[in-house]
């Protein structure tokens, strides 16, 4: 399917972000030579998993164009977003939206929380009459499970942390975007609650065909809702795949150092005597690779020589030497990792057979 | 051994923590009692407006008006703490009974030393101590956290958010309390970090003798460090038993829906979320204040308010238990 040759919807092709140091510091990379590319025709929900510094905020600000890259380039339908005309510039901001983390910040408290989802109507034009901006606004809150009767008309600080957020969620709906950008869109949302949006989210893809970027540091969410995952730390991708394949059986250190680390409600209690006590030191610096200074199996090659991908699986690929016998994978590839290739996504496939 | 030590080191007995409010009053906290064993590990979960902070800053008693604690009494070491004037509230504070509230870690003073803001405590607190005493206290209590002594130096921007959460606990247990309250203590940390931080509180704990209360609402943190939990709705303690008999056996159905609503590493599903949402406390549903969200409930949960009852090692409130 994927090769079809189709041009993606956004392409974030070997994208780098270095943020320069003030008053003499070192400069900053948040983002190492990243390569992502969101199919147009086919949606798919991507887990972007990492922890606080990791780069997934940066990658989510390069694909919302908000913030421009310092090496590679984004696209969207194949033009660089810097060289975007007034009409293309448009069409993206209403293809691509964003949720973000905060649903108490993205609101003014002096204004309905109508307007929040007026304003994208008449910026778009969405409805010809009052009355059919009306019916559009109720169809999106429906959506999400929210009632119109019981949302409009009231003030942000009316509404519970969750329902906030679910608005957010019918508001980007309004607009029929090809991709949500969602960073952290649960994480200040009570457990209960987490399950209700994840749910939404998930049915934004499923009944209207809406890919998501979803960027979380939560893996066990991350399982529940994506098909795919990258998982990121310190700037690099350091393991991308089908998810079911990387969670179940998780390749690179960092990877299986995350899933040790979720707390499960099981009466066998593994969880704090595996703690390692191993903190991040500082980083290796860009000769080595960036785990290097946690890594439990660490050795000398990990200081002096960045590990670079291997394709494990035609689905899967991690960046570390315990794996180098599998085939080396450009990062420019990545997406070819990441792409369906015709397999029903979301199936329980079985694990291909490593090719050595 | 005296009878004091072995017995509960806190005892919150029919706590009622009320605020008034135009329309009406508004109970936070209502008839809540539990104790706590020397070195014991108890958790608190429940969803945001059930009342488990409330219910540690009473037992602190630092409700605010128009707040005020309405019944029941707080002991510690077997001592009624609703006699005590504020004097002598403010010296057990800390030193008896230390609180490490929600997101403190945030609210560490942005322009001193964290050096100088666990002096502080000395100094509030009435010990007088030369500099090098005080200096090494502190690079003691650090390293009992697991930070180098040079964080004395720092400032709270230069470290990250778990040597940030590590911290708040080394000023919390700075003057060897017997009961830690931690309110959320992980909640803005990655599960790695998370991991660390509640290894060293264990840690601590341990090495205090200190018991500890853990307010939160992952159940799978609670699963993992808890000796027993208390479950809590709309102010309520609607399960009390030993953590593992509630994983193994919650008998609640709101226990069932929060362990539910965890997200599963093994299998992927439908997501579990409990339906609809927490009452407001100004209008509480008639009988069991649970009903409109439980999936069981039948005419008696619609008509009267289920009392606590012992079921094996489990208090349950809950007419279906």
């Amino acid at each position: 399917m994927s090769q079809r040759s189709s041009i993606p919807l956004i392409e974030a092709a070997d994208v780098s972000k270095r943020f320069a140091g003030r008053f003499g510091r070192e400069s900053t990379l948040a983002l190492a030579g990243l390569s992502l590319a969101i199919d147009a025709e086919t949606p798919s929900i991507i887990a972007v998993v990492g922890e606080s510094g990791s780069g997934k905020t940066t990658l989510a600000r390069l694909l919302l164009g908000l913030a421009e890259p310092s090496g590679g380039t984004v696209r969207y339908r194949g033009t660089d977003l810097r060289r975007l005309g007034h009409a293309e510039r448009l069409a993206f901001r209403r293809d691509v939206q964003a949720i973000f983390q905060d649903p108490y910040g993205v609101y003014n408290p002096f204004y309905r929380v109508d307007h929040v989802l007026w304003t994208p109507v008449r910026r778009f034009r969405l409805a010809g009459t009052r009355t059919a901006a009306r019916e559009l606004i109720g169809t999106a809150l429906r959506a999400v499970g929210l009632r119109p009767e019981e949302i409009l008309g009231r003030f942000p600080h009316q509404l519970s942390g969750g329902q906030r957020q679910r608005v957010m969620v019918a508001r980007a709906l309004l607009l029929r975007p090809k991709l949500i950008v969602a960073d952290e869109p649960v994480s200040m949302v009570d457990a209960s609650l987490r399950a209700t949006i994840l749910a939404s989210l998930r049915q934004l893809k499923d009944e209207h065909g809406i890919s998501i970027v979803y960027i979380t540091h939560d893996l066990a969410t991350a399982y529940q809702v994506s098909d795919k995952i990258l998982v990121l730390y310190r700037a690099h991708v350091v393991e991308a795949g089908a998810i079911e394949q990387v969670v179940d059986a998780p390749q690179h250190p960092y990877t299986q150092l995350l899933i040790s680390a979720i707390p499960r409600a099981e009466t066998g209690r593994q969880w704090l005597a595996s703690e390692d006590g191993r903190r991040a030191g500082p980083p290796v610096g860009d000769a080595g690779c960036c785990f290097a200074d946690r890594c439990p199996q660490v050795r000398a090659g990990c200081l002096n020589r960045p590990p670079g991908l291997h394709r494990t699986a035609p689905q899967r690929a991690v960046a570390c030497v315990l794996y180098r016998e599998h085939p080396a994978l450009l990062a420019d590839a990545l997406p070819e990792v990441l792409s369906d290739n015709g397999a029903v996504t979301g199936s329980a496939a079985p694990i291909p057979p490593r090719f050595v | 051994m005296t009878v004091e030590q072995s017995g509960p080191v806190l005892q919150v007995e029919c706590l009622r923590v009320a605020f008034e409010h135009p329309r009406g009053l508004v109970r936070a906290v209502d008839d809540v009692s539990f104790s706590l064993l020397p070195g014991e590990r108890f958790g608190l979960a429940g969803e945001s407006g059930s009342g488990k902070s409330t219910l540690a800053l009473a037992i602190l008693r630092m409700i605010k008006p128009p707040g005020h604690i309405e019944a029941g009494d707080v002991r510690f070491l077997g001592a009624s703490l609703a006699g005590l004037d504020d004097e002598r509230i403010r010296a057990l504070r800390l030193a008896g009974i230390a609180l490490v509230p929600q997101g403190s870690m945030n609210s560490l003073n942005p322009v001193l030393r964290i050096g100088h803001q666990i002096a502080d405590a000395f100094v509030d607190h009435g010990l007088r101590l030369g500099r090098e005493e005080t200096e090494g206290r502190i690079a003691a209590l650090l390293s009992e956290v697991g930070l180098p002594a040079s964080v004395a130096r720092m400032y709270p921007h230069e470290l990250s958010g778990g040597m940030k959460q590590r911290a708040c606990i080394a000023i919390a247990i700075c003057l060897r309390p017997k009961v830690i309250i931690a309110d959320e203590p992980t909640s803005a940390l990655d599960v790695v970090v998370q991991r660390q931080v509640m290894a060293t509180l264990a840690r601590v704990q341990r090495d205090l003798g200190a018991a500890v209360i853990l307010i939160g609402h992952d159940m799978g943190l609670m699963a993992q460090f808890v000796d027993r939990l208390g479950v809590m709705y709309a102010g309520r303690l609607v399960e009390l038993a030993p953590i593992d008999k509630i994983i193994a056996r919650p008998r609640h159905p709101y226990t069932r829906a929060l362990i539910a609503s965890l997200p599963s590493l093994e299998r992927r599903s439908t997501l579990a979320g409990i339906p609809g949402l927490a009452p407001s406390l100004l209008e509480l549903p008639a009988g069991c204040a649970f009903h409109p969200r439980c999936g069981l409930a039948v005419e008696r949960c619609r008509r009267e308010r289920p009392a606590v009852r012992q079921i094996e090692d489990a208090a349950v409130a809950c007419h279906l238990a």
